[in-house]
C-alpha cells in the first residue's frame, strides 16, 4: 500500500524523533519542557511516556549548559538531539555552538568530531514581539564547521532528522513555528533525504523565486498569483543554508535570468545577501535585471498586528518584486 | 589510585612540568612559540596530584593553561611542543597551538580558550557515561575566575540535578588574569557555592602534591561509586604572570615571593631529601633526565614540518562523513 | 659569545624601551635570572636571560628610545659557548640543544607562502627584500604583477555604457549589435536581453549578415541625422614633412612592419583631440559625458557593403608601430566578423578615411552617441605655396563633423589646427 498519507509538519517531526530513538539507543533528546509539558510546540508530546525520563530529558533553563552537555555527550559517542525552544534563546548558547561545536574538529586537528543535532523553532508572524521573532539562520550559516538545515515541507521534516543524526558533524535544524500545523503528503516509502541540495518546488521560465524555510508557503502562493498575470515563476527551496547548493542557484538564474530572493531575516548582511553575492560572482552575465530581495523591514519585529505584517515579507511583496523584474 | 606512584615519581612529574614551562618561556621570547602562552609554574602539584587519581578511561577537560595537565595525563612532550611550534606533528596538527592541546587516545578534551567553556562539555561527557551505565569519571579543571560565569552555575546545577560523575577541580590561584578574587566575587568561599548546589566540596592545599593526591583520590572514588558530582578547590598560585605579556601590575612582588616559599617542587624535594628517600645524586640525575627529555621534545618540534597550505580547508567537516 | 636580544613577550608587542639594567659588565648571570627591565605599552616587565655566563658588554643604555623586538641589548660570554649546531646533529648530553635561528630568517613565513599559493606565484623566483634576504608579502605581489598577463578586456573606468543588463550586454556583443541602436523596454530605460534578441532576430530573419548590418546602419544614421545638429569644418594639411619622415622610417623596417600614412593620421587625430575634449565623448541622456580616454573608432568597410567602426583603445598612448598593428588587426577581424563587443561600444570619436576611394573631401555623419567624426580624403599631390614660391607637396583634406550641442566652430578650429601642427612634426607622433 503505497499511497501517500497526509500528516502535519509537527507529527512528521515527532515521527522522525520516535523513529530515530527506536533505531539507535545512542539517541536521546533534551531541552526545556520537552518531557512533562510535551514540548513547547507539542512536537515531543507523548515521547516521555514512550521512552522514559532518561532519554527524554527536561532541562533547567540553562541553554549554555545543556547545549554544551549535548556537545559533550556527542563527543563521548552518544547521538543527542538538543532542542532549544526557539532561536531567540539560542543566543545564550551561542558560545557553545560557535566556540565548541563548530570548532572542536578543527582545533583538535581532526581528532574530535561533534555529532550533535540541535533543533530550534524560528521565525515570526504570531505577534510575539521582537524578542521572540528572530530569524537568525543566516548567522549560523556563516560559521564553518556547522551545517544548517531548514526543512520547509512535511517530507523534509520527516526525513532530515535521520540524515542529521547520521552526520558526524554538528547540524542545526530550523523549524519555522508557523509550519507546525501545516499539512502535507508523506509517501509511505519515503526515506532519508540529503542535507546538501536545493529542491525545485515549482517550475517556471520567466523568473526564479529563491527561498527557504517558513517563507516557502508564501513564495509558492506568490508564484500562483504571478501565473494569473501571465508570469511563469519557478520556486527553488534551498533546504540547506550551509552548505548552500550553489549549483542549483546558478542553474535557476541561468534558466530564467531574473531572480527574487525571499528571506524572513533582515536584509542587511543576511543569507539573502550571500545568495545575491553568489549570483553576482558566478552568474552575472545571465542576469537580465537587478537581483531583488524580499526580506523583513529593518526594524525589530513589532507586536501590533498590522505593523508586524508590514514588517515581514508577504505574498504581495513577492508578487510586486516579480512583476517589477518582468515589466514590459 | 591508579598504578601507585612513588613520591619520586610525583616529584619527577612536577619537575618535568616545571622545566617544560620554563623552556616554553624561553622559546616564546625567541619567537618559536607565538600567540598566547599561559604557564603553569607554581601549580604543578594540582595537575600531578589529580591525574594520579584518575584512570586511563576517565576523561579530562582543561583550560588554556593546560600544559601541565597534558603532560601529567601522559601526552608526549614532543607532540605538545610541536603543537606550540605550530607544526604538523603537534598533537592538534598545529591547528590549535598552546591553548588547544587535544589527545583522543588519552581522552584529553582540550585546551579551551573560553573561560568556563569546558564546564558544560564535561557535564555532557559525564551524561554519556551515566546513560551508558559506565563508571568512568570526568575531571574538569577551571580557574576561580570561571566561577563568575553563568556556565559554571548552570553546569554545577545540571550535574547535581542529574547526579552525574563529574569531578569539578577549581584551581584557585587568586587572580583571574589581573583581577583578584575578592574584587569579583561577593562570596569568596568557593566551596560554599558548590554546597549551594548540594555538591560535596573541599578546600585543598594545592601546593602539596600529597594533599592533592589524597583529596582527589577520595573524591574520585566517591564519584565513581555513584556519589554524583564533587567539587575540589585547590588553593594554589602561579609564580609567573597570567600570560607572557603581562607586567603584573595587579599584585605585589612580595606576595609572589611569599608563595614561592611554598614552591611545590622545591618543598617536596626538600621533604624527600630530609626523609632520606632522595639523594643529591638522584636529584641531579632526575634533573638531567628531565632536561634530556625536554631537549628531545624541542628537537622534535624543531625538526617538525609545516602542514601544506593546500590542506588548509580540511578538518572543517569530518572526512568521509555522511550527506 | 651570545647576543641577548630584546625578547618578544606577546603577540602584540612590537617594541619596548629599556628602563634599567640590573647587571653590569663582568657580572655573572644564571639561566632564568632577571637582568633588565623594559617598558612596554602595558607597563614595565622584567626580562630574563636564558644563558649562564658573564656579561661581556652592554650594547644599549636605558633611555626613551623605542627598540624593536630582536634588538641586541647585551653580549654574554656563555659557559656553554660553542658553535651553533644544526638541529639534525644532536648536541652532547651535557650541553643544551642550540636552537636554529627563527624560521623567518631562512624561509618565507607561512602567511607569505599562503599568499604566494593564492596568487599562483613560484616562490623560488621571488627576490627577497626583507631582512636577511627574507621574502616579504610585497616581494610576492611584485612577482605576481610582473608575471601576470595584461587582460584583453580594457579596464573599467571611463567606458561609457548604455544602460543594459549584463545578459543584454553579452548578447549584444555576441551578435555584433550596437547597444546604442537597441530600443530599450526594460525598467528605467534599461536594454534587456529580449530587446537585443528582438533586434538580432529582425536581423537574423533576413539570414544575411550584411543586410542586418545595413539595417543597423540605417537606424544609426537616421538617428544621427535626426538628433545631432552637425557642423562641418575642413582644412587642407600639407603632408610633405610627414611623408618624408615616414619614408625614412620605413626604409629601416621589413615590409610587414611598414607604417602606412593612415597610422600617422590616426595617431595625430588621437593626440589632437586631447586638446579639445568637447570632441571626445558621448551624448547621453541630454548631456555630454566627456570620455577620460581616447578610444579612436576606425571606420572599416565590409565586403558586401557595410561599415563597422571599432575602437583602437587608448589610441593616444600607442606608438606608431602599435597603432599600425592595431589598425591591421582590427581590419582583419572586422572583415572576418571577429570583433569584440567592447571594441564596438567603446569609440569616443571616429575617423573615416575614404582616400582610397578617390574621395577628396568627406562630410561624414557622426555615429551616435559620439559627438564628432573626423574624415580624411585621399592623399594626393597638389601645388602649395611655400617660402613665396609654388611647389608640389602631398596634401590631404581633413574634415571635422561635430555636434553643435557640445562644441562650436571655434573649438573645432582649434582641433584642426592642432591636427595640422602634429602632422608637421611627425617625429613627435
Amino acid at each position: 500500500m503505497n499511497s501517500p498519507r497526509t500528516t502535519t509538519y509537527r507529527e512528521a517531526m515527532r515521527e522522525a524523533i520516535r523513529d530515530a530513538m527506536n533505531r539507535d539507543d545512542r539517541v536521546f533528546l533534551m531541552g526545556e519542557d520537552v518531557g512533562r509539558y510535551g514540548g513547547c510546540y507539542a512536537v515531543t508530546k507523548g515521547l516521555l511516556e514512550e521512552f522514559g525520563p532518561e532519554r527524554i530529558r527536561d532541562t533547567p533553563l540553562s541553554e549554555s549548559a545543556f547545549v554544551g552537555a549535548g556537545i559533550g555527550a556527542a563527543l563521548a559517542g552518544m547521538r543527542p538531539i538538543v532542542e532549544v525552544m526557539t532561536v531567540n534563546f539560542s543566543l545564550l548558547a551561542l558560545d557553545q555552538i560557535v566556540n565548541t561545536a563548530a570548532l572542536y574538529l578543527h582545533m583538535s586537528g581532526g581528532q574530535f568530531n561533534v555529532p550533535v543535532v540541535i533543533r530550534m523553532a524560528t521565525g515570526a508572524g504570531r505577534q510575539l514581539a521582537a524578542q521572540h521573532s528572530h530569524s537568525l539562520e543566516g548567522w549560523y550559516a556563516h560559521v564553518p564547521g556547522l551545517k544548517v538545515a531548514t526543512p520547509a515541507t512535511v517530507e523534509d521534516a520527516r526525513w532530515m532528522l535521520s540524515t542529521a543524526l547520521e552526520d558526524p558533524d554538528p547540524v542545526i535544524i530550523f523549524e519555522h513555528a508557523s509550519m507546525y500545523n501545516m499539512e502535507g503528503e508523506l509517501p509511505l516509502d519515503g526515506g532519508p533525504v540529503d542535507l546538501a541540495t536545493a529542491a525545485v518546488r515549482r517550475s517556471g521560465t520567466d523568473l526564479s523565486l529563491i527561498t527557504y524555510g517558513g517563507s516557502l508557503p508564501k513564495t509558492l502562493a506568490a508564484a500562483e498569483e504571478l501565473a494569473t498575470m501571465g508570469i511563469s515563476a519557478g520556486v527553488l527551496d534551498l533546504r540547506v543554508l550551509r552548505p548552500l547548493d550553489t549549483d542549483a542557484i546558478i542553474a535557476a538564474v541561468s534558466a530564467t535570468h531574473r531572480v527574487v530572493v525571499v528571506d524572513e531575516g533582515w536584509k542587511t548582511g543576511g543569507i539573502s545577501a550571500e545568495i545575491a553575492a553568489i549570483i553576482a560572482e558566478n552568474a552575472v552575465w545571465e542576469l537580465d535585471g537587478p537581483i531583488k530581495r524580499v526580506c523583513s523591514e529593518e526594524v525589530p519585529v513589532p507586536y501590533s498586528r498590522h505593523l508586524e505584517e508590514a514588517t515581514l515579507p508577504q505574498v504581495q511583496d513577492i508578487v510586486a518584486a516579480g512583476r517589477d523584474l518582468v515589466a514590459r | 589510585m591508579s598504578a601507585s606512584r612513588s613520591p619520586k615519581d610525583l616529584l619527577r612529574e612536577m619537575l618535568r612540568i616545571r622545566r617544560f614551562e620554563e623552556r616554553c618561556a624561553e622559546l616564546y621570547q625567541a619567537e618559536k612559540i607565538r600567540g598566547f602562552l599561559h604557564l603553569y609554574i607554581g601549580e604543578e602539584a594540582v595537575a600531578v596530584g589529580v591525574m594520579g587519581a584518575l584512570e586511563p578511561q576517565d576523561a579530562v577537560v582543561a583550560t588554556y593553561r593546560e600544559h601541565g595537565h597534558a603532560l601529567a595525563r601522559g601526552i608526549d612532550p614532543g607532540a605538545i611542543m610541536a603543537e606550540m611550534y605550530g607544526k604538523l606533528e603537534g598533537c592538534s596538527r598545529g591547528r590549535g597551538g598552546s591553548m588547544h592541546l587535544f589527545d583522543a587516545a588519552k581522552r584529553f578534551y582540550g585546551g579551551n580558550a573560553i573561560v568556563g567553556g569546558g564546564l558544560p562539555l564535561a557535564v555532557g561527557l559525564a551524561l554519556a557515561d551515566h546513560l551508558r551505565g559506565s563508571n568512568r569519571v570526568t575531571a574538569v579543571f577551571f580557574g576561580e575566575g570561571a566561577v563568575a560565569e553563568g556556565e559554571f552555575h548552570e553546569s554545577m546545577n545540571l550535574a547535581a540535578l542529574w547526579h552525574l560523575p563529574v569531578l569539578f577541580c577549581c584551581e584557585n590561584n587568586l587572580y583571574a588574569m589581573g583581577t583578584a578574587l575578592e574584587r569579583s566575587e561577593s562570596q569568596t568561599r568557593l566551596t560554599l557555592k558548590a554546597a549551594s548546589y548540594e555538591v560535596p566540596a573541599w578546600e585543598v592545599d594545592g601546593m602539596d602534591v600529597l594533599a592533592v593526591g589524597e583529596a582527589a583520590g577520595k573524591a574520585v572514588e566517591s564519584v565513581r561509586a555513584g556519589g554524583g558530582p564533587h567539587f575540589l578547590e585547590f588553593r594554589t598560585f602561579r609564580f609567573r604572570a597570567h600570560s607572557m605579556f603581562d607586567p603584573e601590575l595587579y599584585r605585589s612582588k612580595e606576595e609572589v615571593e611569599i608563595w614561592k616559599q611554598r614552591d611545590p617542587v622545591e618543598v617536596f624535594r626538600t621533604r624527600l631529601k630530609a626523609d632520606g628517600s632522595l639523594s643529591d645524586d638522584e636529584w641531579e640525575q632526575m634533573e638531567r633526565e628531565v632536561t634530556e627529555e625536554i631537549d628531545g621534545a624541542v628537537d622534535f618540534a624543531e625538526r617538525g614540518t609545516w602542514e601544506p597550505i593546500e590542506e588548509l580547508t580540511r578538518f572543517v567537516y569530518s572526512e568521509g562523513g555522511s550527506s | 659569545m651570545i647576543d641577548f636580544l630584546l625578547p618578544s613577550l606577546g603577540a602584540d608587542m612590537d617594541d619596548a624601551m629599556l628602563v634599567e639594567w640590573l647587571v653590569k659588565p663582568g657580572d655573572a648571570v644564571a639561566r632564568g635570572q632577571v637582568i633588565a627591565e623594559v617598558e612596554t605599552d602595558k607597563g614595565v616587565i622584567e626580562v630574563e636571560c636564558w644563558h649562564t655566563g658573564v656579561i661581556e658588554e652592554l650594547l644599549v643604555q636605558p633611555g626613551l628610545e623605542k627598540l624593536p623586538v630582536g634588538t641586541p641589548l647585551a653580549r654574554i660570554r656563555s659557559h656553554d659557548d660553542e658553535p651553533a649546531s644544526t638541529p639534525t646533529t644532536p648536541a652532547g648530553p651535557t650541553t643544551r640543544t642550540v636552537l636554529t635561528p627563527p624560521v623567518h630568517h631562512d624561509e618565507p613565513t607561512p602567511p607569505v607562502r599562503h599568499l604566494a599559493h593564492q596568487l599562483g606565484v613560484d616562490l623560488t623566483e621571488a627576490i627577497g627584500t626583507g631582512e636577511g634576504g627574507r621574502i616579504t608579502r610585497d616581494d610576492v605581489h611584485r612577482l605576481a604583477v610582473s608575471a601576470s598577463v595584461t587582460p584583453t578586456a580594457p579596464l573599467p573606468g571611463d567606458r561609457l555604457r548604455t544602460k543594459a543588463s549584463p545578459r543584454a550586454r553579452r548578447l549584444a556583443g555576441e551578435r555584433g549589435v550596437d547597444l546604442g541602436t537597441v530600443a530599450a523596454t526594460g525598467p528605467a530605460g534599461m536594454v534587456t536581453a529580449s530587446d537585443v534578441e528582438a533586434l538580432a532576430m529582425e536581423a537574423g530573419e533576413t539570414a544575411d549578415r550584411g543586410v542586418a548590418m545595413r539595417q543597423a546602419i540605417a537606424r544609426s544614421m537616421s538617428r544621427s541625422n535626426r538628433e545631432i545638429p552637425h557642423y562641418y569644418l575642413a582644412t587642407r594639411i600639407d603632408l610633405h614633412l610627414a611623408m618624408l619622415w615616414l619614408e625614412g622610417e620605413n626604409e629601416e623596417r621589413p615590409i610587414a612592419k611598414r607604417i602606412l600614412p593612415a597610422a600617422l593620421l590616426l595617431k595625430a587625430t588621437a593626440l589632437a583631440v586631447r586638446q579639445t575634449p568637447e570632441l571626445n565623448g558621448h551624448w547621453i541622456d541630454d548631456a555630454f559625458r566627456p570620455a577620460g580616454a581616447v578610444h579612436l573608432g576606425v571606420a572599416i568597410s565590409i565586403r558586401g557593403g557595410g561599415l563597422v567602426a571599432p575602437a583602437i583603445h587608448d589610441a593616444d598612448r600607442l606608438d606608431l608601430e602599435e597603432t599600425m598593428d592595431s589598425l591591421r588587426d582590427l581590419v582583419s577581424r572586422a572583415r572576418s566578423w571577429k570583433l569584440r563587443s567592447s571594441e564596438m561600444s567603446d569609440p569616443t570619436i571616429t575617423v573615416t578615411s575614404l582616400g582610397d576611394r578617390g574621395v577628396e573631401i568627406a562630410f561624414p555623419l557622426i555615429i551616435p552617441p559620439q559627438v564628432a567624426m573626423v574624415g580624411f580624403g585621399k592623399i594626393a599631390d597638389a601645388p602649395v605655396a611655400a617660402d613665396g614660391s609654388a611647389v608640389v607637396h602631398p596634401v590631404v583634406n581633413a574634415t571635422l563633423a561635430a555636434d553643435h550641442r557640445v562644441s562650436d566652430g571655434h573649438r573645432g578650429g582649434i582641433f584642426l589646427t592642432a591636427l595640422d601642427r602634429l602632422l608637421q612634426e611627425p617625429e613627435s607622433l
